[in-house]
């Protein structure tokens, strides 16, 4: 097997056993990088001098007999988590320049652990797309089929996961992010309960959403990082201060008597074809494994997408504002006094779809709309949780599709976002409730791409979703198909 | 026509946005499309429901009331567009 083929438990194993050194690793690693990456384009930046430094200082560390689990293991991050000295753009134009003074914490944990970083991967720019089209540094592309989207925001993330450029990373999940591209590549993404790990130093989008996850080759991988990056954070106000569990103790295989949640509302007329077979698969595999089903109703499913869009604009167009050309980022070179600055600056740095969501937000936050847009959109989201607390009564995690069909093509959906934004309808919800959800290989469709299950968790429930994920996992072989790039 | 041309030029000034004509009737369209779709809020009644502001039932997040490190003066100013000593250098404010 390829070094690049390893999953991070697979490459701790042989750097522990002295087979393989991390810079031998991070040189295979970075060979891949350059052999595929044109036909992906997944990395913004690339950082190989630093990475093999790192890589050298986590041998040493591995000599000394004080390693942990990442040291050594070459990650790659989504351009949207700051890395101090390292050229952070979060796929905007708006940051081309920007070098961050300090680091995210999420990145700082993973740094401490010893673990070696490639680059920083494309995005949609501020995170705001479903297909990793509306990046100022141009589109990445699926590695099942390279005339497809990789799905967004993260697929720059998920794109290099599956096309063998680095271990595992990390991607950040506001309405599907993480899950959405993890289904569409054939990946393993975890979003976390919202305050489980720490926004600090991550590039804000819509505040009350945003959750920093793992995108991996496979659920221990997956179970490994989130061990690695959650946990209090008393630079983040949001994040929640409650112990850290052994998330990789929680893998047992055994899910005998787990109660899965079957949402009427997801299972929907129109769902393509091969998704519902993928998902009637996964339904039998759980049964047979010992899962139990009970059909439950979330009822406000059907408004989620336009909660959603009125929350995370009006929180974007806010968090946005911080962009004016006067502390940092793009300043206009034609301005005449200084709200022209601020003025041509934005719209000179800012892509379309960015521009779209801010113009959104101020409209539903504007004097005489509050109260019409955003206050009614914040009441039904206390619905909407209020549906998912009634399901958790009776089941342990719910099943359902990621995605209502796989990858579509690029340029396929640019003209129409409204079209976009309701290919997030299984992933929204979550977002809106706080709670945890999970993307796993499910199967494919005919033509060939992968298609991913969610299990959605209560709060704080990540070690029954991974349990799930992974019982599921080993009873199938999905995860272990390669994409031909 | 939930949103006209004119309203999406107001908007676009209190957001900061210089939109050429194409932006402008594009954004109309679209933002009509996309307002009209989230009238479908309507159909519930929340008379008596509280707004959700965040997941987390976070209260005050309190801290000692002590010095830490903090960036510096050479850091904060490391990516400034324009720069004079100790300060971010703008336009004239005031003529």
């Amino acid at each position: 097997m390829d070094i690049f083929e390893l999953t991070i438990h697979e490459l701790h194993r042989k750097l522990n056993a002295r087979e393989l050194s991390s810079a031998e690793a991070t040189r295979a690693m970075l060979e891949r990088i350059e052999s595929v990456e044109p036909r992906v384009g997944s990395f913004i930046t690339r950082t190989p001098e630093s990475a093999l430094a790192e890589a050298a200082a986590a041998d040493r560390r591995i000599a000394s007999g004080d390693a942990h689990i990442l040291t050594g293991i070459p990650l790659a991050l989504k351009d949207i988590f700051l890395t101090e000295g390292i050229r952070t753009t979060c796929g905007s134009r708006m940051l081309h320049n920007f070098i961050p003074p300090y680091s995210a914490t999420a990145w700082e944990r993973l740094r401490d652990c010893g673990s070696v970083l490639l680059g920083k991967l494309n995005q949609d720019e501020f995170a705001m797309g479903s297909s990793n089209e509306s990046s100022a540094f141009g589109v990445t592309r699926n590695p099942w089929d390279t005339a497809r989207i990789p799905g967004g925001s993260s697929g720059g993330s998920a794109a290099a996961i599956a096309a063998r450029q680095a271990t595992a990373t990390l991607g950040t999940d506001t309405g599907g992010s993480i899950r959405q591209p993890s289904s569409h590549c054939g990946c393993v993404g975890l979003k976390p309960t919202y305050g489980r790990v720490s926004r600090y130093g991550v590039i804000a989008f819509a505040s009350s959403l945003d959750q920093v996850g793992p995108i991996t080759r496979d659920v221990t991988d997956c179970a490994i990082m989130l061990g690695a990056v959650a946990g209090y954070d008393s630079k983040d106000s949001t994040s929640v201060n409650t112990p850290v569990p052994d998330y990789t103790a929680a893998l047992t295989g055994d899910i005998k008597g787990l109660r899965i949640g079957l949402p009427k509302e997801y299972y929907i007329d129109g769902l393509d074809r091969d998704v519902q077979a993928a998902m009637d698969r996964a339904i039998e595999t759980y049964r047979r494994l010992g899962a139990e089903f009970v059909d439950i109703s979330l009822p406000h499913t059907d408004y989620a997408v336009a909660t959603y869009y009125l929350i995370a604009t009006a929180e974007a167009s806010s968090n946005l504002a911080r962009y004016d050309g006067v502390r940092f980022g793009h300043r206009s070179e034609q301005a005449e006094g200084l709200i022209d600055m601020m003025t041509k600056s934005r719209s000179e740095g800012f892509g379309a779809e960015v521009k779209r969501r801010i113009m959104l937000g101020t409209y539903a936050l504007s004097s005489g709309y509050y109260d019409a847009y955003y206050v009614k959109a914040q009441k039904v989201r206390t619905l909407i949780m209020g549906d998912f607390t009634r399901a958790f009564e009776n089941v342990d995690a719910i099943l359902t599709p990621v995605a209502p069909t796989p990858a579509f093509k690029i340029g396929e959906m640019v003209d129409d976002p409204l079209q976009m934004y309701l290919s997030d309808i299984f992933t929204i919800p979550v977002n809106l409730a706080g709670t945890c959800a999970m993307s796993v290989p499910a199967g494919f469709s005919a033509s060939g791409l992968p298609i991913g299950l969610q299990l959605i968790g209560k709060p704080f429930g990540e070690e029954t979703i991974l349990r799930a994920g992974h019982a599921f996992e080993q009873a199938t072989e999905w995860h272990t198909r390669k994409a031909e790039i | 026509m939930k949103i006209s041309v004119a309203e999406v030029e107001y908007v676009a000034r209190l957001a900061r946005l210089e939109l050429n004509k194409a932006e402008t009737d594009l954004f109309a369209g679209q933002m009509d499309a996309i307002l009209g779709y989230v009238e479908k809020l309507n159909e519930l009644d929340t008379a008596d429901i509280r707004p959700t502001s965040h997941a987390v039932p976070v209260e005050n997040a309190f801290r000692e009331d002590a010095t830490s490190p903090s960036l510096g003066v050479a850091k904060a100013l490391a990516n400034a567009p324009d720069r004079a000593d100790s300060f971010y250098r703008v336009p004239k404010v005031i003529e």
